[in-house]
């Protein structure tokens, strides 16, 4: 394998935050709302934002680490 | 209570905390057990499946090694400070800290014992072999553990003073604050 495709052998290990992104989500998304509806809308958004908030820094470290 | 049709995104909904100093003491003993002593079910399933199955799966990938209590150098166990919030499920580990401490040999077949650390530098370092046996899941079942501990302070915080509700947002056809009308107390 070549050095530069060594990230993405790493990638699998990415599944391990999905329970994790799960159980914060709803989890804080349950201390901020009484009511199953906000609370899963609430949820969902902020899941989103930490999926997109976690990519951005994927791609980041993914790109830096070509050049180390 | 309001009617349920009724109440906004961003309406607070009255709660019965009963006695918040019992709720939150039963929150930290056993994650959405506060919840459940309200009537608050819901939440307190919604916690308990949440957190518990956190800590039980970091518990489970990091080896049955990850949760421990040690407080001697050289092996100080910052990760059990951030563990222990989870309550009940993480106790055993004091007990067994506080065993090893006595040089007693350790309950319920080593469960949350800490390594045995050794007096020299040659000797058998069994938290080095905890590291060797499961590499990267030690320290991914350590931070899972550490979440699980993490979230169950947001539980106990809301078993006993309620949900923290969003600031609602602004409207936009909103007119700019009027100071004359602030102070008005016929203003809803």
């Amino acid at each position: 394998m070549t050095s530069w495709l060594l990230p993405l052998a790493e990638i699998n290990r990415l599944w391990y935050a999905v329970p994790l992104i799960v159980s914060i989500s709803l989890v804080y998304g349950a201390t901020r709302h009484e009511l199953w509806t906000p609370i899963l809308d609430h949820a969902l958004r902020f899941a989103l934002w930490i999926v997109v908030f976690m990519s951005i820094f994927f791609v980041v470290l993914f790109l830096v680490s070509w050049w180390l | 209570m309001a009617n349920k049709s009724a109440v906004g995104y961003y309406e607070p909904v009255d709660v019965d905390l009963k006695n918040p100093v019992t709720a939150a003491f039963l929150a930290f003993l056993w994650p959405g057990a506060g919840h459940m002593y309200q009537g608050r079910y819901g939440k307190g399933l919604l916690f308990m499946i949440c957190i518990l199955s956190t800590f039980v799966f970091g518990y489970t990938i990091g080896g049955g090694k990850v949760v421990y209590a040690a407080f001697k150098k050289p092996d100080i166990r910052y990760a059990y400070f951030f563990q222990a919030p989870v309550g009940l499920p993480a106790l055993p580990a004091l007990l067994q800290s506080g065993r090893a401490a006595r040089q007693a040999e350790p309950l319920f077949g080593g469960f949350m014992a800490p390594p045995h650390v050794p007096e020299h530098a040659q000797d058998f370092d069994e938290l080095s072999k905890w590291h060797e046996d499961l590499g990267f899941y030690f320290e991914l079942g350590t931070v899972y553990t550490i979440v699980a501990g993490m979230l169950n302070v947001l539980a106990i915080y809301d078993a006993a003073a309620g949900p923290m509700y969003p600031p609602p947002p602004p409207k936009d056809d909103e007119a700019p604050t009027d100071k004359s009308t602030e102070n008005d107390d016929s203003t809803p």
